[in-house]
């Protein structure tokens, strides 16, 4: 080949180069690359596994439902939210169509910017810090309630089980996280608590710690001195434990340990590392709606695909990654497409019923701001071993206990 | 602020910063002698730490009864590992001998995530939840076990340099490399007794710790920062400053845990570290260069 033919052909693979943009050739795709981030390794392993149990079963269940091709790529977060912005980069090169992730709020906000910038559509599975749809991002959207709608389910659900229990405790000791997650939903406990005529207790101390801490003996000495009727903990799950167990060692045993609406109360790791220590505590949380049709589909899936785990254990974490995954797989049904911004647009259009969706709540549809509204939360309470829904009474499986019995007035 | 309240957090700081204190004396003890800086110190632990699970798991054994087994392995591997790999580093740079030791601590990690995973795991005992009431002051049952064995291991430790032919022979070598080796000592074979030494003290450490946190593979670079903070508090190669150290690192955290705010706990150890290289540089008990 000469010089100048060598040229001509070198101009001519730019210009189909040029001519050929990167979306037509994902349109043509014939499987939704759905890229999925969650931390399965690091502190929040075990939450992260749990979910990624919902995205091992997905495709399955939605070829079946929908008759759609779906390929999972999954990403570990390593519980690290630059972790989670590397690996969501490297998804997105590696051709993932749309996101899903990640469990936490922080590592979600990082990998929100990259899906924004990179214009592909990310799917939050579960993380609840207002900001991260209050950028005006148009790729990004979420079916799990902010941490003020979470906290105001919470602290109604405290109202009604106050009601339920014929109980009227006048204080509490707050303590929570102090990550993305924890601080968000402490913000909404001090906005909202205020206004809430109708709980009869005050705060009388709240107690901000590390997620990650090895050891939480002052902050439990610093709680118990409260001398608070009861313990309101916006928690993950290790520290969870640690608190649990440091309690039990300073035998502060107050009227029950209750959560606005975290993570870590209703995990298995928490009642198998905790035994009978586990038992009454209640978290006021998301759940999945143990009567819904998906509910019973995605169950039989989960029993076959991991035979010797409870669905109740999982449920929550499996229901809300689950049901983003879904969502990707119907706009990508609708949008015939795999091109991002025609993805974007049909996820804008969603409209699944609640009787297809497992997690509780109304039907998925997003505002402007690409959040779902109406995600409803359940008080769910440890009994014999297992989480249990105890209110709102349509769907409770057992009447709530509280105060614990091994309270102790001090 | 209740004097109960302040004393069962000063108390629980005393008795963990013993632990810590011991988990530094290792390093100190090894830094002393041999004067390579282990930056495995913490992953080493870490791997104490799921020996004794491992133990708990497979026959039961109560961490205090797993310690001679484990102590007794990380002789002989601290020996092996002084022996084998580095002693030949010894008259290198140093930045050859932290890269060297960098590198077994990330094999270690590593090695751990592979075998263990990445969950966190502890050990059950019997008492791990009950505490001493003395008054309106609460001890915690298994720190409180494990301090009075950091002290006990300490002490043994503190006997053994002072009064034990070897031990005599260790410090002889630490004073002066060129004069122990001209009357006839085995420097290298003494370096690597040490090692083990610290590497013993590094696993009795772990055996306590387990009982006061879970372990998981990430914990090993989070002590070997500890461990590095304490000793230099101390006074880097000074055993009695390790423990000093360590008990100041527990209680500092503690208290300003309790009158500052607790998620700030760990900067009040950075500080602390920060004022003693200020005005003291060679550490609390360190000897000045």
């Amino acid at each position: 080949m000469r010089r100048r033919q060598f040229n001509r052909a070198l101009a001519a693979a730019g210009v189909a180069a040029g001519l050929a943009p990167f979306g037509m050739v994902r349109a043509q795709a014939r499987k939704l690359r759905v890229g999925v981030l969650l931390p399965r390794s690091g502190v929040q392993a075990l939450i992260g596994q749990s979910c990624q149990k919902g995205a091992d079963l997905a495709p399955g269940v939605i070829r079946q439902l929908l008759g759609v091709d779906i390929e999972i790529v999954n990403a570990d977060t390593e519980s690290n939210a630059d972790t989670a912005r590397t690996r969501a980069e490297r998804l997105i090169q590696e051709g993932a169509h749309v996101l899903v992730g990640a469990f936490d709020s922080g590592h979600t906000a990082a990998i929100a910017q990259v899906a924004e910038q990179r214009g592909i559509p990310h799917i939050i599975n579960i993380a609840a810090a207002p900001q991260i749809t209050e950028q005006g991002y148009k790729f990004v959207f979420r079916n799990f309630p902010t941490a003020i709608d979470l906290t105001r389910n919470g602290l109604a659900l405290m109202g009604e089980i106050f009601r339920a229990t014929n109980t009227v405790p006048r204080s509490a000791v707050f303590m929570h996280v102090n990550d993305t997650f924890g601080q968000a939903m402490a913000k909404g406990v001090g906005a909202l608590l205020p206004r809430l005529d109708f709980l009869p207790f005050k705060v009388l101390d709240t107690i901000a710690y590390d997620p990650a801490a090895r050891d939480l003996t002052v902050e439990v000495s610093k709680a118990k001195a409260a001398n608070a009727d009861f313990l309101m903990l916006v928690c993950r799950l290790n520290d969870a434990i640690i608190l649990r167990r440091e309690m039990a060692k300073q035998r502060w045993n107050p009227m029950g340990i209750i959560s606005p609406g975290s993570p870590g109360l209703y995990e298995e790791q928490y009642t198998r590392a905790l035994g009978p220590l586990a038992e009454y505590a209640i978290c006021n949380t998301v759940w999945f709606n143990p009567k819904s049709e998906m509910t019973k589909i995605v169950g039989a899936a989960f029993r076959k695909q991991n035979p010797k785990d409870v669905l109740d254990f999982h449920g929550t974490n499996v229901g809300y990654t689950f049901d983003a995954i879904m969502i990707a797989a119907d706009a990508f049904k609708r949008a015939r497409s795999t091109e991002p911004k025609a993805l974007a647009d049909a996820i804008r259009q969603t409209a699944i019923p609640v009787a297809n969706r497992m997690s509780l709540g109304g039907a998925i549809r997003f505002n402007p701001k690409g959040q779902v509204e109406g995600n409803l939360s359940a008080a769910i309470q440890n009994l014999k071993g297992k989480p249990t829904v105890t209110l709102p009474a349509e769907f409770a499986e057992a009447k709530v206990v509280f105060p614990q019995p091994a309270y102790k007035k001090a | 602020m209740p004097i109960d309240l302040v004393a069962n957090v000063v108390i629980a700081g005393v008795l963990t910063g013993l632990v810590y204190g011991l988990m530094a004396l290792g390093l100190s003890v090894i830094f002393g002698v041999v004067r390579v800086v282990n930056f495995a110190h913490g992953e080493m632990m870490t791997i104490a730490m799921y020996a004794t699970v491992a133990l708990f798991a497979a026959f039961r054994l109560d961490p205090f009864v797993a310690v001679v087994p484990v102590a007794a392995a990380f002789f002989v591997f601290g020996y092996a590992l002084q022996a084998g790999i580095i002693n030949p580093f010894i008259t290198r740079p140093e930045h050859a001998q932290f890269m060297l030791v960098l590198a077994i601590a990330i094999i270690m990690v590593n090695g751990l995530l592979m075998a263990f995973g990445p969950d966190a795991r502890n050990v059950q005992v019997d008492y791990q939840l009950e505490s001493f009431a003395l008054g309106p002051v609460l001890v915690d049952k298994a720190r409180l076990y494990a301090a009075g064995t950091a002290l006990a291991v300490s002490a043994a430790l503190f006997a053994f340099f002072k009064f034990a032919r070897i031990g005599k022979a260790i410090r002889a070598c630490a004073d002066n490399y060129l004069g122990a080796r001209v009357v006839g000592l085995d420097v290298k074979r003494y370096y690597a007794f040490t090692f083990g030494l610290g590497s013993a003290c590094v696993a009795v450490a772990g055996c306590m710790m387990i009982l006061l946190v879970d372990v998981s593979p990430a914990l090993g670079p989070a002590y070997t920062l500890l461990a590095f903070v304490i000793v230099i508090v101390g006074g880097l190669g000074s055993m009695g400053g390790a423990l000093l150290g360590g008990v100041l690192i527990g209680v500092s955290e503690a208290l300003a845990g309790l009158f500052i705010t607790p998620s700030a706990k760990s900067m009040f150890s950075f500080g602390l570290l920060i004022l003693v290289l200020l005005f003291r540089p060679q550490g609390l008990l360190g000897r000045k260069p």
